[in-house]
């Protein structure tokens, strides 16, 4: 991002935070059926942390089970490589569990367009056949370009698309904090 | 600073890249490298990005390479060699790159027997162009696979002594490598017969012998290089024989250098004469890792070249 974006409010603090990623947590947990073989991919870079926070929840949550967390990168599945500049720079993708049968849940930090989910869907279909894909954000801020939603939902937040989202999580930030953010006029 | 693309549409040598730029062209493929390990070895990166392999010269090994890079990011992609075509009719080198331009590929891949011909082309196209080798001067691949099995295995190049040994005159990728090892702060030292040195090649910031144990004392990295007895007009050495007893690396030799010293060569191998066998097959070679990486660093360049720039839609 080359402009400037100005700090417009903090809308969650860490505390909220926890309490969201909890209810989610519990949410997963009672739709029984996905639990069987499921697994957390978190897209790069903000939805590593929601997934391994959700998995370590579930492992509490459900006794005797852990679930495999894996990390996405989808720079090479965006369907604006042409246009964006500056370039994205590509990171790896790790996943080292065996998709084909399993129940994967994407998570993402924020769900806007439905773009990087849609680059994410093609990400995780050529890495293998699982029996079902669902999706769990922390945000959801509307704007939707495709037909795609969440099945689990931190917060829905209205914004205006002069407004940016920002997360921030202690493992990638130093903190945890949700800020709405604004473009210059 | 770090940064995010490359500042040319062309990727001509080493000779014009930052060290930033190297280390964001080998930090990129090292994440390319994973793709060969999926069951579908396919992205969509470049879609509908059209790439021509130029193939002025003979190569396996390097348009296969390319090829597969090509492949795996979904690029479009045209091969044409010499042979066969309207080069052998008579067509100049820049009616050739005009008629080209004319089915506007976005990036063109070439090798070459004269240098130079691909910073040619660079000025007369559109299209980006990819050096895969002109003549004796650069091979900025083989140099950027070189590096990158060096990082992998020795986790880093900075500091590291590199001992590169065999027919230093006729060969692209001695230079290539030479200006990428010095930029990024290894020290290269060179070494083969007096006639296969060129004079004031010094000048390029590193060391010159011709005594291979000499050169191989204390070495991080053993870089062979094949006698390429097909540029060579004319006897330079006695024998094939003399020739590896003076230059051929066996295991008795190889004792010089560092304990986890790795040995490297660009292919293909003449065993017998730059090598022997023992080390070839040893597990300090690390030849079948330069030619893996070979594929995820032709992604990288292509992904930085034909990925989003600055300088689109203008």
């Amino acid at each position: 991002m080359t402009e400037e974006l100005i700090q417009k409010a903090k809308i969650l603090d860490a505390d909220r935070i926890r309490r969201m990623i909890d209810r989610m947590a519990h949410e997963i947990a009672e739709r029984q059926k996905d639990l069987q073989g499921l697994a957390l991919i978190g897209i790069r870079t903000r939805g590593v942390p929601l997934a391994s926070r959700l998995a370590a929840r579930l492992g509490d949550l459900v006794a005797g089970s852990s679930f495999p967390v894996g990390t996405l990168d989808i720079t090479l599945y965006r369907d604006d490589l042409s246009t964006v500049a500056p370039q994205p720079l590509l990171k790896k993708t790790e996943i080292d569990f065996d998709l084909n049968g399993r129940t994967v849940l994407l998570c993402d930090d924020v769900l806007y367009t439905g773009r990087t989910i849609r680059a994410a869907l093609d990400g995780v279909i050529d890495l293998g056949r699982p029996r079902a894909i669902r999706l769990a954000v922390l945000i959801d801020r509307g704007h939707r370009e495709l037909p795609i939603e969440a099945n689990y939902v931190g917060k829905s937040v209205p914004t205006s698309s002069r407004e940016v989202i920002q997360v921030l999580f202690q493992e990638t930030d130093g903190a945890d904090e949700v800020w709405i953010l604004e473009k210059p006029h | 600073m770090a940064v995010t693309s490359l500042r040319s549409k062309d990727l001509l040598g080493i000779e014009g890249l930052t060290p930033e730029e190297i280390t964001l062209l080998l930090d990129t493929a090292e994440s390319m490298g994973s793709i060969a390990s999926r069951p579908i070895k396919k992205v969509p990166a470049l879609r509908g990005r059209m790439v021509v392999n130029l193939f002025f010269e003979a190569s396996t090994r390097t348009r296969f390479s390319f090829e597969t890079a090509e492949k795996w990011l979904s690029a479009d992609s045209l091969n044409f060699s010499a042979k066969g075509s309207s080069v052998e009719k008579g067509e100049s080198l820049l009616d050739t790159a005009r008629n080209l331009q004319a089915m506007s590929p976005d990036l063109i891949v070439i090798r070459h027997g004269c240098p130079g011909v691909p910073h040619f082309l660079a000025r007369q196209l559109k299209a980006g162009v990819v050096n895969a080798g002109d003549g004796a001067h650069e091979h900025p691949t083989q140099a950027l696979l070189d590096a990158l099995t060096i990082r992998q295995r020795l986790g880093r190049l900075d500091g590291l002594g590199v001992t590169i040994c065999g027919d230093i005159a006729h060969s692209r990728v001695v230079r290539s490598n030479i200006w990428l090892l010095t930029k990024m702060g290894a020290r290269v030292t060179l070494c083969g017969p007096p006639t296969l040195l060129p004079p004031r090649i010094e000048e390029m910031g590193v060391a010159v012998t011709t005594d291979f144990d000499e050169a191989l004392e204390g070495a991080d990295v053993v870089m062979m290089l094949r006698m390429q007895l097909e540029r060579q007009g004319r006897s330079l050495f006695p024998s094939i024989r003399e020739y590896f007893r003076l230059y051929g690396l066996d295991r008795r030799r190889l004792e010089r250098a560092k304990p986890g010293a790795i040995v490297m060569h660009p292919g293909p191998m003449n065993r017998g004469v730059e090598i022997a066998s023992e080390i070839a097959d040893s597990d300090r070679a690390v030849i079948l890792a330069q030619v893996a990486n070979g594929v995820a660093v032709r992604m990288a360049v292509l992904y930085l070249l034909l990925g989003g720039h600055p300088w689109e839609g203008e």
